[in-house]
This record gives C-alpha cells, sequence and structure tokens, in this order.
C-alpha cells in the first residue's frame, strides 16, 4: 500500500516537473525578436567594426587585409592625438562645472537646517536643456553668440561690461572650447543633479538627523557624512560622463558649422573619425580608432574606479 | 537673530536658485522672442518683447522649407520607436523574468556587456551593413534596431519583478490560458506605468536623434526636423535673416517643451529610477 502511494506521487510529480520545463522553455519565444535584432544591428556591426579595422577598405569596394598597419597609423597620427586632446579639454570644462553645480544644488536641497522647497519645479526647469535636440541647442547658441549680430555680444555691450564684441565661436586660443564645455555643462548639469538626488533620497535620513545632533556643521556634514555615502552614485556619475565626454561629437561639430573651426581647435576625436570615415573615404582606418578610442575609455574608466574605491578604505 | 541670519541665507539661496531657472530658460526665451521679430531688428538690437515680424518670418520659412514634411516625418519615425521599443522591450523583459529557458542568462549577460560599448564601436559596421543591405535612404535602419533596446528590457525586467508576484501568474494557467494571452491581458497592464516612464523617453531619444538620421537619410523629402535644422545653414534665404532662423529652430523646439509640461514627473522619475537600481 505504501509502495503504491510512493509510485503515485512519483508518476504525479514527473509530469509536472516536464511541464514546468516545457513551459520554461517557452521563454524563448518571448525573447527571439529581440535576440535577431540585437544581433543583427548591435552584435554583428561591432564585429563588422572590428574586422573593418584590419582592412584597407573605402566603405565600398576592395577590402584588403593590412593587418595592423591602420593601428600603427593612428599611434603615429598626431592629428588624431590633438583631436583627443580637444576633447579632453573641452569635457574637462564641461565636468567642473557640471559636476560641481549638481552637487551645490545637491547639498542646498539637502540642508537639514533650511528645508529648501520647491525641488519638483526646480529639477523640471534645470532639467529642460537636456530635452531639446542637440542639433536646436547647438543652432540657437551659434546664433546667440555670433560675433556681430548675436544677441549675448549685444547684452553684454549694452551694459558696457565689454567694449569690443567678442569672437566666441570663432576667435583663437581656448575661446571656443570653452564655449562649448560650458554650453555642454548647460544642458547636462540637469541631468546629473537629479541623479545626484535621487542618490541622496536613497540615503537613510537618520544619518544626517545623527550627525546634526552629534552637532557636526555644514562641512563636516558634507565630507564625513554625504560624500561618502554619495561615492557610488557620483563614480555612476563621473563614469558615464567620461564615456560620453571622450565620445563627443554633436555638439562641436555643429556649433562649428561642421568644419571643426577655428584652428581645428573644435575637432574632438570622434569628429575626426567621422571626418575619416565619410568625408575622407577611409573606412577601414576610422574603424580602428573607434577601437583605439574604446581603449583609452576603458583604461580611463578603470582609473576611475580604483581612484574611488581606494579612497573607500 | 539666529532666525534672521537663517531666513537671509534662505532668500539668498532662492534668489541663487531662481537665476539659476532663469539662466536655463533664458536662451529659449530669446528665441521665442527673436522668432516674432524681423532680421533687421534682431541685427541692430535685442529686446525682450516681442515683435511684430512673425507671420513674415513664417512665409519666409513655409516658402523655403518644407518644415510640415520634416515634423511628420519626425513623429512618424518617434511613433514607430516608441511602439517597438515599448512593445518588444517588455515581452522580452517578460521572457527573462518568468521563464528560465535555455540561454536566459547568455541573453542577459550579453546584452549588459554590450550596453557599455561605446556606440561609436558599432557605428561604422552599422553604416556599412545598410550600405551592404541597399538601406540607405531607407527607414527600416532608423526604426528597425529599436526592436532591440538593452536599456529599456533592464529596466522593465527590474520593474516587472518588483511589481508582479510570479503567483499572479498560476490562476490564468489553470483556467487554461495561453502564455502569450497571460502575457497580453496580465502583464503588460501591470507593466504600464513603468512602460509609460521608458516610452516618453524612447521618444524624446528619437525625436532628437541627428546622427544615424544624417548619415542615412540623402533625399531631402525623407529628412526628420533635426537634420533639417543641422542644414538650415545651406538654406540661404533663410539664413540671411535672423528672425526667420529662430523661428525654424523654435518649431523643432516647441513641441517637447509642450510634452515635458505635462509628463516632467514621468521624465524625472524614469531618469532617477535608472540611476538607483544597480
Amino acid at each position: 500500500m505504501a509502495v503504491k502511494a510512493k509510485k503515485n506521487t512519483e508518476a504525479a510529480a514527473q509530469p509536472k516537473k516536464g511541464l514546468i520545463q516545457r513551459r520554461d522553455r517557452k521563454g524563448i519565444w518571448f525573447c527571439l525578436p529581440f535576440v535577431i535584432t540585437f544581433l543583427v544591428f548591435n552584435i554583428y556591426p561591432v564585429f563588422r567594426t572590428l574586422q573593418m579595422s584590419f582592412m584597407s577598405y573605402k566603405g565600398f569596394g576592395k577590402e584588403t587585409f593590412i593587418w595592423f598597419d591602420n593601428y600603427t597609423r593612428a599611434f603615429k597620427d598626431s592629428l588624431f592625438w590633438d583631436a583627443f586632446l580637444n576633447t579632453l579639454k573641452m569635457w574637462g570644462v564641461n565636468i567642473v562645472l557640471q559636476l560641481g553645480l549638481a552637487l551645490l544644488l545637491t547639498i542646498i536641497f539637502n540642508d537639514m537646517k533650511y528645508r529648501m522647497r520647491g525641488l519638483s519645479i526646480f529639477r523640471a526647469l534645470f532639467y529642460l536643456p537636456n530635452l531639446i535636440a542637440c542639433t536646436s541647442v547647438a543652432f540657437l547658441f551659434k546664433t546667440l553668440l555670433d560675433w556681430r549680430f548675436g544677441t549675448v555680444n549685444q547684452i553684454l555691450l549694452d551694459a558696457g561690461i565689454i567694449s569690443a564684441p567678442v569672437n566666441w565661436l570663432t576667435g583663437e586660443g581656448l575661446t571656443a572650447q570653452m564655449v562649448v564645455g560650458v554650453v555642454g555643462a548647460w544642458m547636462w548639469f540637469g541631468n546629473s543633479f537629479i541623479m545626484l538626488m535621487a542618490g541622496v533620497q536613497g540615503i537613510d535620513r537618520s544619518y544626517f538627523e545623527a550627525a546634526t545632533i552629534d552637532g557636526a556643521g555644514r562641512w563636516k556634514m558634507f565630507t564625513k557624512v554625504t560624500m561618502p555615502l554619495l561615492r557610488p552614485i557620483m563614480l555612476y556619475v563621473a563614469v558615464t560622463s567620461l564615456i560620453g565626454g571622450l565620445q563627443l561629437f554633436d555638439l562641436p561639430y555643429l556649433l562649428s558649422g561642421t568644419k571643426g573651426q577655428p584652428g581645428r581647435s573644435l575637432f574632438t576625436a570622434v569628429f575626426y573619425l567621422y571626418d575619416m570615415a565619410f568625408n575622407k573615404n577611409q573606412m577601414g582606418y576610422a574603424a580602428a580608432l573607434a577601437f583605439v578610442l574604446f581603449l583609452i575609455i576603458s583604461v580611463f574608466c578603470a582609473i576611475a574606479f580604483k581612484l574611488m574605491n581606494r579612497k573607500e578604505d | 537673530m539666529e532666525k534672521v541670519k537663517t531666513k537671509t541665507a534662505k532668500s539668498l539661496l532662492y534668489l541663487f536658485l531662481i537665476l539659476l531657472s532663469a539662466l536655463c530658460f533664458t536662451p529659449f526665451y530669446l528665441m521665442l522672442i527673436n522668432a516674432t521679430r524681423s532680421g533687421n531688428e534682431i541685427m541692430t538690437s535685442f529686446s525682450l518683447i516681442p515683435g511684430a515680424s512673425l507671420a513674415q518670418n513664417w512665409a519666409l520659412v513655409t516658402e523655403n522649407m518644407d518644415l510640415g514634411r520634416g515634423f511628420l516625418n519626425s513623429l512618424f519615425l518617434a511613433v514607430c520607436n516608441t511602439a517597438l521599443s515599448a512593445y518588444f522591450s517588455a515581452l522580452t523583459a517578460y521572457g527573462l523574468a518568468y521563464y528560465k529557458f535555455p540561454g536566459a542568462k547568455v541573453i542577459f549577460t550579453v546584452m549588459l556587456v554590450f550596453m557599455m560599448v561605446p556606440s561609436q564601436l558599432s557605428l561604422l559596421g552599422f553604416y556599412d551593413l545598410c550600405n551592404q543591405m541597399g538601406l540607405i535612404d531607407s527607414y527600416i535602419p532608423l526604426i528597425l534596431p529599436s526592436i532591440a533596446s538593452p536599456a529599456t528590457v533592464f529596466f522593465l525586467r527590474q520593474y516587472i519583478l518588483s511589481v508582479m508576484p510570479r503567483a499572479l501568474l498560476e490562476a490564468p494557467r489553470i483556467d487554461g490560458a495561453s502564455e502569450f494571452m497571460i502575457f497580453h491581458k496580465i502583464a503588460l497592464p501591470i507593466m504600464m506605468p513603468g512602460i509609460a516612464t521608458m516610452a516618453i523617453g524612447a521618444f524624446i531619444g528619437s525625436w532628437n536623434s541627428y546622427l544615424i538620421p544624417m548619415l542615412l537619410i540623402n533625399s531631402p523629402a525623407k529628412r526628420p526636423l533635426p537634420v533639417m535644422v543641422a542644414e538650415l545653414s545651406a538654406v540661404r534665404d533663410i539664413t540671411t535673416n535672423l528672425g526667420a532662423t529662430y523661428l525654424v529652430v523654435a518649431i523643432s523646439v516647441v513641441p517637447i517643451m509642450v510634452a515635458f509640461c505635462f509628463f516632467s514627473k514621468y521624465i524625472i522619475n524614469g531618469i532617477s529610477a535608472g540611476s538607483v537600481k544597480e
């Protein structure tokens, strides 16, 4: 009797397990459209770029393998490294302003004593520039900053702040690069602010309350409580900004009227790559540049992670 | 005394916040104002009060550019991209979250790895692929890829796991509902708030996208709005009149600003959610 009962439960369990397995397999049908599209439009292109980077290829016609020639050329190409340096300069101006402003706003809205109101309205206003197409932002600033007819110079001249019009985007030296950095910060600081604020709101309030009761001043609170707890989110914001920043393209491309002027100072690394691929028909070389840039970004990210993690100990 | 000090400090901080908001908004305000002024007025002085040349600028723009066409193109692309990425991301997220099929882990891992890969690595290969398949100047490569939106899948997978217990699926299964029916009738409605958050992002992303349409689309009649705006400098009759120039930019910007007034809460929640969930 007992043996029979055991057999029965086994028999009942067997098909049920099979049923669940069969049902679990159906999951692949839910993912199939994604998988196919992903293979064709995301994964294949990356490997194709890798393949092209070892070839002499115009983007059409003959493909000849030249192995590492494109890479050795890239390491010797001073114009590419100039462009990379330009990218770093623009990103540097951008990140200092962007993160600094975002951090300052986070501290203001997180202050235990002042308890500032209107967070959601200010947050929305600060985020507004993020939403506008880069083409429109670039065109708008290009027109506003125009040397002769731009509104910015008109306002500054009328107010007596400057005596002669400033060559914002056409002058010599660093001015144009600074403008790109500042416009970038203007566009993106709201995004960083929202992320930092979300990070702060995820922190248990009792940490701040305990620190207040212990008599921690504003500076102590910031350096000993807020910053350490914000480190993971700061790392996230800094790394995403670095990845995005080293790929800077749209803004300088459009602000310089697609030419990279004045004096090539607005040529960024991706801009140079783009120029090689689509204006100079050197697809293979441009592909190698893409991978060189990827390598540099990876190294920078590794360094960022190392630095941030070391401080934690 | 202490109270007075706090009050002054607070007012100063509010003043700072208001000035910063003004800084965010002023360029758009100047754009709107200048769109209503004539080219000559703009060249000689600036003003904070609207001018009287809006109709004139509008006539100049519509004579030289088919902005309505660009608007419709952008709208078409954005709607297709939003619908595809919302539906298929929800489908994939559901499949990955509730079924243990062979390869599910591999799909998830590969997806996460490729989310980290900078876009310029795939750009050239993608262009080459379109070129070889004869898809230049076609909308297919601008629309189809949004079936695979890894970030959206990732977000929705986390979302559905946190809002929908597995037990919810058992009752309809006992009633004999098919797996796809369960997805459409039960999971999809439950995921809707999450889908809405991601869909707004997808819409704005598509509306603003510039580089890929610029590379792939040649015929003027197929150009979306951002590409048209970027090529504005080639249209002599418009660029010689700054008022018309500002008007074109304003037309491309205003729809997003209006949408933002209605959806700002969802948009900001979406960004916050994406940054906190590790």
